[in-house]
């Protein structure tokens, strides 16, 4: 277990010391949902019915961008592989690095995320649905994308392969991510939907790790 | 030899029992130094060196002699970027002293070494060997390691004395 806190710990720190990469994603972020009013035109209501979808897919674009950094730095100068040759087990690194690559991406994007929800006034009960639906969606997207970036390790041009190996899986969590708020706001329950996101999260637990190991075995075969 | 890839014919024993049996146990006794440094620009010489040490279960206590041993100590605080490409292989021979193992592997370990730094390494070799370590090394330049066994990759005959050692590789070349 101390194996696990030490990975968490350097992958944190790695990402500490590289506060660019970090800042640059949630920047993305952030500008990429101020564009959406420009283009669609400044009418309160559009854009308040909007703000939960725009919000959930620039995060999950901005969660696709910082993929890359994953693995990849990792398997080009060869601490990969002293990390499977390592007696820790392989998809234990992984669940570190994904703990890590989630407290580095996705906790300041959910920072950022009411900073937006206020541009786009956000109903004020809708914001904690929306931190607890990505609260709940945005660790999936970490594991998701873990096997994403494993498989494309190796792979010529694997950053263009990664979002369409995992775009499509992200949409059941981008679904029930912006039922959870839509209902929220049409004075229903927000409960089964957040009950739903955290199962997602709860299977690829279990699911990714074990599958972003394979992947990474067969990339440094 | 570390488990990387699968063998295409036989199969890898250590003391008799094939390491698939139990990889973790074989990795716990593997140390692997490869052509690749594994050394991030941003962490200091101690940090990448640390880091792989309490990965192998060693803990903190072997990093400065490790260090000491490759010459480092006046490079433990300076960042993997400012190495040069001699010193950040020095760092990754370090991390063999840094956590004890039974088995060291080593990929051309002279390649970018100095007159010095080879002495270190020649040394460490034989301190390992003494303690009843085992080591493979690949290489293109003659390293001092009295009675090993030598394997000539052009034509897989052994040109050396035969040393026992309790790993076998069975295969049909």
């Amino acid at each position: 277990m101390t194996a696990f806190f030490d990975i968490v710990a350097r992958d944190l720190r790695l990402a500490l010391r590289q506060r660019g990469d970090a800042a640059m994603v949630v920047l993305f972020f952030v500008l990429t949902a101020l564009l959406f009013p420009f283009a669609i035109g400044p009418e309160p209501n559009l854009l308040t019915r909007l703000a939960a979808g725009i919000i959930w897919v620039t995060a999950l674009l901005a969660v696709l961008l910082s993929l890359e950094r994953l693995f990849l730095a990792d398997y080009e100068d060869g601490s990969l592989e002293l990390l499977v040759l390592s007696p820790v087990p392989l998809s234990l690194v992984v669940l570190a690095k994904v703990l890590a690559h989630w407290l580095s991406t996705g906790l300041p994007l959910i920072a950022a995320a009411p900073l937006i929800a206020l541009f786009y006034n956000m109903e004020g009960d809708a914001l904690p649905v929306l931190i607890a639906a990505m609260l709940l969606g945005t660790p999936s997207l970490s594991l998701i994308g873990a096997v994403g970036a494993a498989l494309t390790l190796g792979a010529r041009r694997g950053g263009v392969l990664v979002p369409l190996l995992v775009l499509p899986l992200y949409i059941p969590v981008l679904i029930f991510g912006i039922a959870a708020i839509d209902a929220d706001l049409a004075g229903l329950s927000a409960r089964p939907y957040l009950l739903f996101l955290g199962a997602i999260a709860l299977f690829m637990l279990v699911i990714a790790p074990l599958a972003a190991a394979a992947a990474l075995r067969q990339a440094l075969e | 030899m570390a488990g990387l890839l699968r063998p295409a014919n036989g199969a890898l024993t250590w003391d008799g029992a094939p390491i698939t049996d139990d990889p973790e146990a074989h990795r716990a006794r593997l140390r692997y130094v490869g052509h690749l440094n594994a050394i991030k620009p941003v962490l200091t010489t101690a940090e990448n060196v640390t880091f792989f040490a309490r990965l192998a279960g060693a803990g903190t206590a072997d990093v400065e002699r490790a260090l000491a041993g490759f010459a480092l100590t006046p490079l433990a605080s300076v960042a993997g970027r400012l190495l040069s490409s001699g010193q950040r292989h020095r760092v990754a021979l370090a991390r063999l002293l840094a956590a004890p193992g039974d088995l060291w592997l080593l990929d051309e370990p002279t390649v970018g070494l100095d007159t010095a730094s080879l002495a270190h390494l020649n040394e460490a070799i034989a301190a390992h060997r003494g303690t009843g370590g085992r080591v493979v090394v690949a290489t293109h330049t003659p390293i001092e390691m009295t009675g090993s066994r030598i394997l000539s990759l052009a034509d897989f005959t052994n040109v050396g004395p035969v040393a026992a050692g309790p790993i076998t590789g069975e295969s049909d070349w």
